[in-house]
């Protein structure tokens, strides 16, 4: 939902005009607004496997305690270095 | 349609099978979901390979069929998948049917309007109006 919001709030900041697209950039590079995002990176990801886990028990497959458990544990390293990655490139692109 | 309080508990619900409608939101869901995928890791992967995410450079992207045709699917599916989830979840935990289709009536609402201000940006910035 905070997704939504930012996206929605980028695309008209950016419709806009060059005065709004750079409060909206100052606010995004603010440290504040950059723990938002990495946030939100991290919740996009996280809920990408997750969903991507429960895409695949919705075929009913996946249940046996110890499976369940591994992919359950598996989606949070998954979500985790994909962020880290993400971000590995972000930062690496503006430089 | 109910029978009435007089008659047995059977007879309430003889004949009143299955509408055949249940799976449909849930259905709708695992759909808007797999197009996510795609819309969601092409979105991410579009913001990450962009030389810079100035204004110039992005209206340009946006400018582009290649952009603006799956940023509008995106927008689209990712208000309806972000509906769809929120009213699940309301339909979980406010059991009062008044508060419940209230919650309901607002949430569709604030997705429409989200919606459709991001689609006018994006018209916009497509069209080039700058």
């Amino acid at each position: 939902m905070v997704g939504l919001a930012v996206l929605a709030w980028w695309l008209a900041a950016l419709a806009a005009g060059e005065e709004a697209y750079a409060q909206f950039s100052a606010v995004a590079q603010h440290w504040t607004g950059m723990i938002v995002l990495v946030g939100l990176t991290w919740a996009f990801w996280q809920h990408l496997f997750s969903g991507l886990r429960h895409l695949v028990l919705d075929t009913g497959s996946g249940y046996e305690l110890r499976v369940n458990r591994f992919w359950a544990v598996m989606t949070l390293v998954f979500s985790l270095f994909a962020t880290a990655l993400t971000w590995f490139y972000l930062v690496g692109v503006g430089q | 349609m109910s029978r009435g309080e007089s008659s047995t508990p059977l007879a309430k619900v003889r004949g009143l099978g299955s509408a055949h409608h249940g799976g449909h939101h849930w259905l709708e869901e695992r759909f808007t979901s797999v197009a996510l995928i795609f819309l969601s890791l092409w979105l991410l992967f579009s913001l990450v390979m962009l030389p810079a995410l100035d204004r110039g450079t992005v209206g340009e992207w946006l400018g582009s069929a290649w952009g603006a045709i799956p940023m509008a699917l995106f927008i689209v599916t990712a208000f309806k998948h972000g509906l769809d989830g929120l009213k699940v979840a309301v339909d979980d935990y406010v059991h009062d049917d008044g508060t419940r289709i209230g919650i309901h009536f607002f949430l569709t609402m604030a997705a429409i309007a989200g919606a459709a201000v991001s689609l006018f940006a994006l018209a916009k910035i497509a069209f080039g109006a700058n």
